[in-house]
């Protein structure tokens, strides 16, 4: 026998308080790892945003349109190498419920400022040359089995053709990767022209810019400028860098940081409050067993170790439980979550799980270890 | 005579019990030589209890000395005083204080974890241990398979593994039949005699005196030395 493995021992001689506490930790580590897991798919936009990327979009409400020649103009700021424009298009595939982030855009310029959406040189080349194409990320693919050359109807939520039909058809000309984990591959993207060509009203008009600028330093001048270019028009914009765009997009949502937090500490204060709670009655039974381990030669200082190493054990049982079971769900996920961004269940996570799970079990130890080390042996005895 | 074990000189104890100050000794004399066998009566409340945790190291006198094998004990501090228990004193309670979770092996093994013997050397100590007592057969078993008379020789066989020289046993028989009492009285009088154990018993039942070399009568903090064997 070792001392961890009495300290094994002890945790599990009550077996079913022990398994309920477990049962607890493990709940309040599956809602942390969930919830972590879907606020990393809202940031990841944020995190791969480029740096030298610029959002112009409607200073009223960024939903709103702005006029088609605004990027020939915006092209002509000092610093701005390269403008894309896009267009939301609302779409959803056979039914509402497939939601689909679907965007119209021209596509040249849109591939080359998204230098990380990878497509092979022949598709890109197929889908620069058909207007109707379309191409899709790896994730929609996925989901619903699309195949390189498949046809591909789309509704829209917001617009009609003037024809009266509300669905547009496309041919898919290629299936893009990220050259990054946390590279969203669920949207899918076709020409604008396609769009402006057949849809029933918004002529002349397009949804927002985006910027590629030579130089990120330079961002705040170009910023102003772009923005002053169309001062005082029916149209103003506001340009934002993308992260920032990105991270207001988020936000839509609410603050979900805020309630990850609220959610999660309120989920960690209860079980710190359970798990300390049954810490303490679980030493106040042993204050004669602890009196014993005295009166044979164990120090106060590894009594101390020996409960806290318990409650460590505890803490991290239940916390790898829910984590591996957070991951698993984690799978489960990344289809219906998957119009938020990837959804993976990260390493930061899992990092930050643990030190969760280190702070859990040192907290809910350190009142029980500290009154263990401190039991009188002849009060205990009730020898006097 | 052989030389002192422990020698108390002038030991003072008091207890403070609200704003009175209760004395149980008052400048207390006593030597135990080395492979003595001692009974220690008494009424209740004479300090019986008392002097075995302060021979024992688990309790310090208010004032005068303790010296066990030629060092004074009663000035050292709580991780010395551990260490001194851990290397000196096994103990032996009435209500036998075994960990219920833990094998009949495992009890005896616990205070070889606070040394630096190995698993193998633990393991053969162990299971000498359980022989003396006779008790190999039962190694594996758990307290609550086991009857009142076989947990107090696996105490007995936790408190020798170490090989200590001084034996503090608090009413060891109190909580046993008078047969399971005269066996496990006997084992202690064969480790006192065979092994050398220095023994200082507390006990209330005169005929379990009658195991030990000689009787100390406790009472409101003097000793009156009577030979109850003769």
């Amino acid at each position: 026998m070792t001392l961890v493995e009495l300290v094994r021992k002890n945790l599990f001689r009550k077996k079913l308080r022990t398994t309920l506490t477990i049962v607890a930790i493990f709940v309040a580590f599956v809602i942390f790892g969930v919830l972590a897991t879907f606020q990393n798919a809202i940031n990841a936009g944020v995190e791969v945003a480029g740096a030298d990327r610029l959002i112009t979009v409607n200073k009223i409400n960024f939903t709103l349109p702005m006029p088609l020649a605004y990027p020939t103009r915006t092209a002509g700021v000092a610093g701005v190498k390269q403008v894309a424009h896009a267009e939301w298009f609302g779409g959803y595939y056979q039914e509402p419920r497939n939601f689909l982030v679907a965007f119209a855009v021209d596509p040249k310029n849109y591939l080359d400022i998204y230098s990380e959406l990878i497509l092979p040189p022949a598709q890109r080349e197929a889908f620069l040359r058909e207007k109707t194409s379309i191409i899709v990320g790896k994730a929609s693919a996925d989901q619903y089995g699309w195949k390189v050359g498949d046809r591909l109807p789309l509704k829209s939520n917001i617009y009609q053709q003037k024809n009266g039909s509300d669905t547009w058809d496309f041919t898919i000309a290629g299936i893009y990767t990220g050259n990054d984990q946390r590279v969203d591959t669920t949207p899918v993207i076709f020409h604008y022209d396609y769009l402006a060509d057949t849809r029933s009203f918004g002529d002349g008009t397009t949804g927002w810019m985006i910027l590629k600028t030579a130089d990120a330093k330079e961002n705040p001048r170009i910023m102003r400028e772009v923005d002053s270019l169309f001062a005082n028009s029916a149209f103003e914009t506001e340009t934002k860098t993308e992260q920032a765009f990105n991270k207001a997009f988020a936000e839509q949502l609410g603050d979900l940081g805020f309630i990850v937090t609220s959610v999660v500490g309120a989920a960690f204060v209860t079980i710190l409050l359970i798990v300390g709670n049954t810490m303490m009655l679980t030493v106040r039974e042993r204050t004669n067993e602890i009196a014993v381990l005295k009166t044979i030669g164990f120090t106060t200082r590894r009594i101390f170790g020996m409960v806290i190493a318990e409650s460590m054990l505890l803490a991290v049982i239940g916390g790898l439980l829910g984590i591996v079971v957070a991951w698993l769900i984690s799978f489960a996920l990344a289809g219906p979550l998957s119009r938020f961004g990837p959804v993976a269940f990260s390493f930061d996570t899992a990092a930050f799980a643990f030190v969760l799970m280190a702070l859990l079990g040192l907290l809910t130890g350190l009142i029980p270890a500290y009154r263990a080390m401190n039991t009188d042996i002849v009060t205990a005895f009730g020898r006097k | 005579m052989s030389e002192p074990l422990i020698v108390l000189k002038a030991v003072t104890k008091r207890y403070t019990r609200g704003k009175q100050s209760v004395p149980i000794f008052e400048r207390l004399d006593m030597s135990i030589p080395t492979q003595d066998f001692v009974a220690v009566m008494g009424p209740s409340g004479s300090g019986k209890t008392t002097l075995l945790n302060l021979l024992g190291g688990i309790d310090k006198p208010s004032g005068g000395e303790i010296v066990f094998d030629k060092k004074r004990m009663d000035n050292l501090d709580e991780s010395k005083l551990a260490a001194f228990r851990a290397g000196n004193v096994g103990f032996i309670f009435q209500f036998y204080n075994l960990m219920p979770m833990l094998t009949a092996a495992q009890n005896v093994e616990l205070p070889l974890l606070l040394t630096k013997l190995g698993p193998k050397a633990r393991s053969e100590r162990v299971k000498t241990a359980l022989e003396i007592v006779g008790l190999s057969d039962r190694a594996r078993h758990k307290p609550s398979e086991l009857s009142g008379g076989q947990q107090q020789r696996v105490a007995i066989a936790r408190a020798i593994v170490s090989d200590p020289k001084l034996l503090l046993c608090d009413e060891p028989t109190g909580d046993l039949d008078r047969e399971t009492a005269g066996e496990i009285l006997s084992m202690l009088q064969t480790l006192n005699r065979d092994l050398g154990k220095t023994i200082v018993m507390v006990t209330h039942d005169p005929e379990a005196a009658r195991y030990a070399k000689r009787t100390l009568h406790l009472d409101k903090g003097h000793f009156s030395e009577k030979d109850l064997a003769a």
